[in-house]
């Protein structure tokens, strides 16, 4: 079980940073997510999409990596929207109340536009 | 009258107890997920209830590795009994009160607490027993075909 992590930049310098993650994400695979997020930030990235499209499991540990950076991209007026078209990981956001804080999108197009 | 599934074909029934032990680390949480999706699957659960059954296997035995202190081994036990599975997931060490953990209504983001909330919202019963000497003993049940 592994997570693999790549990011992107859409619509060239003026879009979103896109992070797409592709496996399972939990309490062995989060810090390596959290750890690409928290390097974005660093880097004054704060408009983010992250693409779950290929995520397959997500579990308490990889909403928090998602929680902590909305937090702090929030600090400088930025904003995360996930990509998530899985009913069983949109279950999981539904059950959590994560789907009045994130803004969720069935595809990357409209995650972008609307971020 | 209760009906008890059976193997197919074989007119035995699938009830009975399971019993995995898993070294108290991140990297084997995956294990016990994999565990609990197969008994499920042999029991004819839905792709839900799999999924039900994976994440909260999965997020007792995270906080069995996050909180508990002194523990080397997580210890499942699954109960297979007609249509209800229980898992009991044992630390074995100095425990946490997964009580202590369980998270007010949400509404503003949190990262912690979310573990116990999922757990209590997937099962259908749920009831930790703690004990400082022995650990932490948490016991979920969930009715398949509800």
């Amino acid at each position: 079980m592994d997570i693999k992590v790549s990011v992107r930049q859409s619509d060239g310098a003026s879009g979103p940073t896109v992070v797409d993650l592709n496996g399972e994400i939990d309490v062995y695979t989060s810090p390596k997510v959290k750890e690409t997020i928290s390097e974005l930030i660093d880097q004054q990235h704060y408009r983010l999409v992250i693409n779950l499209e290929n995520v397959r499991y997500i579990d308490s540990t990889g909403l928090g990596v998602l929680i902590g950076g909305l937090k702090r991209v929030r600090e400088h007026s930025g904003s995360v929207n996930l990509v998530c078209n899985n009913p069983q990981i949109r279950k999981i956001f539904d059950i959590t109340g994560l789907v009045k804080i994130f803004g969720i999108y069935d595809d990357e197009k409209a995650a972008c536009e609307s971020i | 009258m209760r009906e008890h599934l059976t193997a197919e074909g074989s007119g035995h029934t699938l009830d009975g107890n399971l019993q995995l032990r898993i070294p108290s680390r991140a990297e084997w949480v995956s294990v016990a997920r994999l565990a609990v999706a197969g008994i499920a699957h042999r029991i004819d659960a839905t792709i839900d209830e799999v999924e039900d059954l994976k994440l909260a296997v999965a997020e007792a035995c995270t906080n069995c590795i996050q909180h508990a202190q002194g523990n080397e081994e997580v210890l499942v036990t699954f109960e297979i009994s007609g249509r209800r599975i229980t898992v009991v997931v044992e630390d074995g060490g100095k425990g946490f009160d997964g009580r202590a953990l369980a998270p007010e209504p949400l509404g503003e983001p949190k990262v912690g607490g979310l573990g116990v909330f999922l757990i209590r919202s997937l099962m259908d019963e749920v009831d930790y027993d703690f004990d400082p000497l022995t650990g932490t003993k948490l016991t979920m049940s969930k009715m398949l075909g509800l």
